[in-house]
């Protein structure tokens, strides 16, 4: 079957230093919120690439939690990283519709040929590898998300391009 | 020139965006100005991306459109009879979608969802209407009547956990959407979410009248980017058009939305989970009593439903209840939205009665596998569901049909697998994706899940099979019976169904040869 080809479309962009100011400010805008932590945690990783571990007292103080509440909230959820991604993030699903199309192998493959483990990021830092259990995108598997937009019946050629296509 | 081309993730992810740029470009160079109009898809995922051409006969659907089919398409359209390869005629008329009753899809695919003019148009907000006009009772007691189930997978009347909403006091009351579609193997909450947006938001305001409830959430997962963007664009435009805020649609009853998004963990498709989640917290599951309709979302009472559920009470209130419960079997009333996904030619979604055979889902829509394999298994119901071989093809799908099979509909995903699939691996993977998504709160799930992927390593080995397919049947009872949620408790289904139907993939000789191969 003839799929699309993948390009990267969005810009590369380093995760950002951390910024003490830039944070509060996140944190504050969001803090009024009903039940605030996760849109918190969300806008702080959208804006570092990750959440740091610097921001976690900052938001214990602005919800009047404690920080080990924070840190067990920020680690119970898969999508909160502990350390900043590469310039790309691949979701690549492995659940079971994608697996009748062979995600299984597919990611075995592509792992082995770029030295790669799950959340683990290319040499070059452009491509962090993202294991996901699902993206409703099951009709047209094997399926992934590259930077937040879908990809469907992807095969070894498709993957190996998004790598050289997020070189810098 | 008018045309349709979706913008669901699955007609992104299969090039719809190179299709727009392509057609562009052809229409610049013939000179010809051509308005497209983005809508959902009608499901047909195997045909996407889609494109429809508006003429005076209906509209025309061609597809599945490469970017280097534009130019020639493009050419079809001025001709006279647009005829080309990928035509497939009017959507409608097409047999993979004539054989279908669409109550709650008829509109993804059509509309444009980020217009509340022309969901308007398409008959929405007659639901609404109508209850407002009603009240909460009246309400309460048509979505009773229409026999409707919580679409989630539990299948508990939708009805009776409104009046216990209704009829419960308290300051403030809450409607949540349990949009944490996690199963593989479905997407139907996406595509509606994605292609008919105002839909659920019509039928959360309905839930929000019938219940007394002036605050609504919609929890989406963050795997679902498109739909997130989708459901907030069209709540603005709700909130705009008077449908949300602090008057709905002038009754002077309060309900307003709020999209909230998960962060990638299964088990806040459970309901109590998904609240403490909502709340901030980790997304440990709550035992229950207290039901979330009497001590919810910040302890209090909270309608939370699927959205398909959701979704479909605005069709019950427009079209009345008896109408609703005309469709369907035994107790399993109305429709169901059947996906129909992995190793399958046709894959996409299906809206139709319940008590269809599984069959006609496969073989029929889904025309076999799409890599012309042998047909071996199918996992209904996401990765609680059971592994079905080909002899239980005719159970109907009905919730009581499938619980009588050993398995369930959950949220209606079909999973196909062609001949190569290892069920010994799958049972395997069931509890490896239960360890990895228990919540840590029941020590069934949280260690019987590590100790089964152990168990069912050293039967496939061969290390003292009997002994060891004892203590596994142990451990399924175990865990189905004292684990506090569905996770737990379910996992059993996927393990025990492939043992009892493929028990020669556990045979630790196969396995060796197989390795062998």
């Amino acid at each position: 079957m003839q799929g699309p080809s993948a390009t990267l479309s969005h810009p590369a962009v380093a995760a950002p230093p951390w910024d003490e100011a830039l944070a509060a400010g996140i944190i504050r805008e969001l803090a009024g919120l009903e039940g605030a932590l996760l849109p918190i945690l969300h806008a702080l990783q959208e804006r570092f690439g990750w959440v740091p571990r610097e921001a976690v007292p900052l938001v214990a103080e602005a919800l009047n939690l404690s920080r080990a509440e924070v840190h067990g909230v920020v680690t119970f959820y898969h999508d909160f990283r502990a350390s900043p991604p590469g310039r790309h993030v691949l979701k690549l699903c492995r659940a079971e519709a994608c697996q009748a199309m062979g995600a299984e192998a597919l990611a075995e493959g592509f792992m082995r040929r770029h030295g790669l483990a799950w959340h683990g990021t290319t040499g070059d830092g452009g491509l962090t590898l993202e294991p996901v259990f699902c993206l409703g995108l099951c009709a047209c598997a094997p399926a992934a998300l590259l930077d937040g937009e879908p990809l469907a019946r992807l095969d070894d050629a498709l993957l190996d391009g998004l790598v050289e296509g997020a070189r810098a | 020139m008018r045309v349709f081309l979706p913008k669901d993730a699955a007609a992104l992810a299969l090039g719809a965006e190179a299709v727009l740029r392509a057609l562009r470009e052809a229409a610049a160079r013939r000179g010809v100005a051509l308005e497209v109009v983005r809508t959902g898809s009608r499901g047909a995922v195997w045909l996407e991306p889609l494109v429809e051409l508006e003429t005076p006969a209906g509209r025309i659907g061609y597809g599945p459109v490469r970017a280097g089919d534009a130019a020639g398409l493009l050419e079809a359209w001025l001709d006279e009879d647009g005829a080309h390869p990928l035509r497939i005629g009017p959507p409608e008329s097409h047999p993979w979608f004539a054989g279908q009753t669409r109550l709650t899809f008829g509109r993804c695919g059509v509309v444009d969802p980020e217009s509340v003019e022309d969901y308007a148009a398409h008959g929405g907000f007659a639901g609404l209407l109508r209850a407002l006009s009603i009240g909460g009772e009246a309400i309460v007691d048509a979505v009773k009547l229409s026999g409707l189930r919580g679409r989630g997978g539990a299948g508990f009347p939708t009805g009776i956990k409104w009046n216990t909403v209704r009829l419960a006091e308290a300051d403030r009351k809450y409607v949540v959407c349990n949009a944490d579609e996690g199963d593989s193997g479905t997407f139907a909450d996406r595509m509606l979410m994605e292609g008919d947006p105002f839909l659920l938001i019509e039928g959360m305001a309905i839930a929000g009248v019938a219940v007394g409830a002036t605050k609504g959430y919609v929890y989406v997962r963050s795997e679902y980017p498109q739909a997130v963007r989708a459901m907030r664009t069209a709540i603005l435009a709700a909130r705009w058009a008077g449908w949300l805020g602090e008057d709905v649609a002038g009754s002077g009853q309060a309900f307003d939305l709020e999209v909230r998004v998960g962060a990638g963990a299964y088990i806040c498709g459970e309901e109590t989970a998904l609240l403490n989640s909502l709340e901030g917290k980790r997304g440990v599951v709550r035992a229950k009593p207290p039901l979330p309709a009497v001590e919810g979302l910040f302890g209090r009472p909270t309608v939370v439903n699927n959205v398909l559920s959701l979704a479909a009470v605005p069709w019950i209130l427009a079209h009345g209840a008896e109408a609703y419960a005309g469709f369907g079997s035994g107790r399993s009333l109305g429709t169901l939205a059947v996906q129909i996904a992995g190793n399958v030619r046709r894959g996409g979604l299906v809206e139709i009665p319940f008590g269809l055979p599984l069959r006609d889902v496969v073989e029929g829509w889904g025309g076999g596998t799409a890599t012309g394999r042998p047909f071996r298994a199918v996992q209904v119901g996401g990765p609680l569901g059971a592994y079905f071989p080909e002899a239980l093809l005719d159970t109907p799908l009905d919730y009581e049909a499938f619980a009588r099979a050993g398995g369930l509909l959950g949220h209606g995903g079909v999973t196909v697998f062609d001949d190569r699939v290892d069920l010994s691996r799958q049972a395997r993977f069931a509890f490896e994706f239960c360890a990895a998504e228990s919540c840590g709160k029941c020590t069934p799930c949280r260690i019987g899940a590590v100790r089964g992927a152990e168990v069912i390593d050293r039967i496939t080995t061969g290390v003292d099979v009997a002994r060891n397919l004892a203590v596994l049947d142990d451990l399924l009872e175990l865990m189905t019976d004292a684990s506090l949620c569905a996770m737990g408790g379910l996992t059993p289904i996927p393990v025990g169904s492939a043992l009892k139907h493929f028990p020669e993939d556990f045979d630790a000789a196969r396995g060796l040869s197989r390795a062998a191969e």
